[in-house]
């Protein structure tokens, strides 16, 4: 099988001095991949790069064998979306007005929204639960909420690839589960693949099919959660050491913080 | 379009009209409406009529380039002279009448006061062919004051007659006499406020931040260069036949986004309406407060702007 998005000795970085440090990766149709690694070791720079808003200094993206780079920005963001953390705006937009900038890339400068845009926009948000805050102002909404919208928005860009940074980082443990079953919804019933940072291990490692662990711009282990988080990885990355036992549940390892100090 | 905003628009329309009317039959000299259409005061019925449409175009042109500021650099606060046009358009002019320059040529003079220091502001701005907001509200700031204060050295220095006439034009006029200038004003605001419109819903993206917007599929630095161009010439175009006039770009928008929100497409049309509306009320005002004496149509539009600004302000605080 061909992978959908291949990342071939990817170096990049910001002023001169390289995050990325020459990273290869291939993600195929259906994965749902997780990307770890401490602060600073370009989980966001990586994802910028898939997303087309930073530039490489060397290596290449293929998307289903085509360079990004060389893609036409629109054309590309309608085959791939992103979800950031949270947006702050100060202007007030409702949850429908939002889903709709979801069909930008699909629509030409002098075309306007037809009745099938806004069916698109309604699907999206009933697939994350949100058809009932179609009127909402976005900016009153709650945290879990917002992100529902959010996540709207570029299921209404009709992606075969998702991209988000951290979706569940602004919010609480009920909110996090629904975010990420949702998540894992859509990449079982709609097949849509999925990259996402993630800081939480054990959210990536219930979640995630594949992880990647990420240190100092390069690739530490990549792999399933029984490969990848290992007490020995963790603390060579990380620094810090933390016990890991399997959730009972999941059957999948189970990253247990131990305090210096009690 | 949906039909809320349809019956908003319709409403705006109409107050246009009750306020052109009113307009037109309110002056320095009282004339009752229906033999304003006489044939003897047919030069008062269009020097009237000119002004007005001279306050529409104003209105709307200047709304339409606070919005599009507004929302490209994310900052309220962010104005249709954030560019340095006014100071620019203004040290043009004295300098042109320094130098003796025909009135005939003082709007263009101010046009190409207005482009340069666009220009100028620009170039201060971009780095690698890329615009931070920052550096461009700093750039502006910075220009702004450095050519507002050669004005006036330049005053002090050759403080005569002409230069005390350039005060209206410091806080702006609508006297306005010649058709043609109008018109040829009228050309590129209107083309301009199309444009903007074209560009609604980029705005919308990009006013959930840069990044936001790329991943929406916009080519964001090119349509901030377009947008920051368009505004460029709509503002440098107004300050030929009006001055410099405050307040209406900084602060319908803000009312107007009270109104309908801030989705661009519905913001747009209604504020340059409202604008217009705004502009056309003020201009009576300053005609008429203490007829014949003219009032600054600046000094109207921040009178009665400042109030309702601190009420917007205050109520916006309250429901945060």
């Amino acid at each position: 099988m061909k992978p959908l998005l291949r990342i071939a000795n990817l170096s990049a970085g910001y002023s001169g001095e390289d995050i990325i440090r020459g990273v290869s990766l291939e993600i195929n149709a259906g994965d749902f991949i997780g990307i770890i690694g401490p602060n600073g070791s370009g989980k966001t720079t990586l994802l910028r790069l898939c997303s087309k808003v930073l530039r490489p200094r060397k290596g290449k993206i293929y998307f289903d064998n085509k360079d990004i780079f060389a893609m036409d920005l629109k054309g590309f963001c309608r085959k791939v979306a992103f979800v950031s953390q949270d947006i702050s705006t100060g202007f007030s937009f409702s949850v429908m007005e939002l889903a709709l900038m979801g069909r930008i890339p699909h629509l030409k400068r002098l075309q306007f929204e037809t009745r099938k845009d806004i069916e698109i926009c309604e699907k999206a948000l009933a697939l994350t639960d949100s058809l009932g805050l179609k009127e909402k102002i976005v900016n009153e909404l709650s945290a879990g909420e917002r992100q529902r919208a959010i996540i709207s928005r570029a299921l209404a860009q009709e992606p075969v690839l998702l991209l988000l940074d951290e979706p569940t980082a602004h919010l609480d443990i009920g909110h996090q589960i629904q975010v990420m079953d949702l998540l894992k919804k859509l990449n079982h019933q709609n097949n849509l693949t999925i990259i996402m940072i993630l800081h939480d291990l054990n959210l990536a490692s219930a979640y995630c099919n594949r992880i990647c662990l990420l240190d100092n711009g390069n690739i530490f282990k990549e792999g399933q959660a029984e490969d990848v988080l290992t007490y020995k990885n963790i603390e060579a990355v990380y620094k810090t050491v933390v016990l890991v036992n399997t959730n009972p549940v999941t059957k999948r390892p189970n990253v247990v913080l131990v305090p210096k100090e009690i | 379009m949906n039909e809320h905003l349809k019956k908003k628009l319709l409403v705006l329309f109409l107050l246009l009209g009750i306020a052109v009317v009113f307009g037109l039959a309110q002056g320095s000299v009282h004339i009752p409406l229906n033999s304003l259409l006489l044939k003897d005061n047919q030069v008062i019925f269009n020097m009237r009529l000119l002004r007005i449409l001279a306050a529409i175009l104003v209105g709307s042109g200047l709304a339409a380039a606070g919005i599009v500021l507004q929302a490209i650099l994310r900052n309220p606060l962010a104005e249709p002279y954030l560019l340095g046009t006014s100071s620019g358009a203004g040290l043009a002019a004295v300098i042109a009448v320094i130098l003796g320059v025909s009135r005939i040529y003082m709007p263009l003079a101010a046009f190409l006061g207005a482009v340069a220091s666009i220009i100028l502001v620009y170039s201060l701005a971009s780095e690698r062919k890329k615009i931070a907001d920052r550096s461009l509200i700093l750039s502006g700031v910075i220009v702004s004051i450095a050519f507002s204060s050669i004005i006036v050295f330049l005053v002090s220095l050759f403080g005569n007659q002409a230069l005390h006439e350039m005060n209206w034009w410091l806080w702006g006029s609508l006297q306005v006499y010649d058709w043609q200038l109008v018109l040829l004003v009228a050309l590129p605001v209107a083309l301009g406020i199309g444009v903007i419109y074209l560009f609604a819903q980029d705005l919308n993206a990009i006013q959930l931040g840069e990044e936001e917007a790329i991943h929406l599929g916009i080519d964001t630095q090119n349509v901030k260069n377009i947008l920051i161009i368009v505004t460029a010439l709509i503002t440098a175009s107004l300050i030929c036949i009006c001055g410099i006039i405050g307040f209406v770009g900084l602060i319908v928008p803000h009312m107007m986004r009270q109104v309908v929100g801030s989705n661009h497409k519905a913001l747009i049309p209604v504020t340059c309406l409202a604008a217009a509306i705004f502009m056309v009320i003020c201009d009576i005002v300053s005609r008429t407060l203490f007829a014949p004496v003219e009032i600054p149509i600046g000094v109207i539009t921040a009178i009665i702007g400042a109030p309702i600004f601190i009420i917007l302000l205050k109520r916006g605080q309250k429901v945060q």
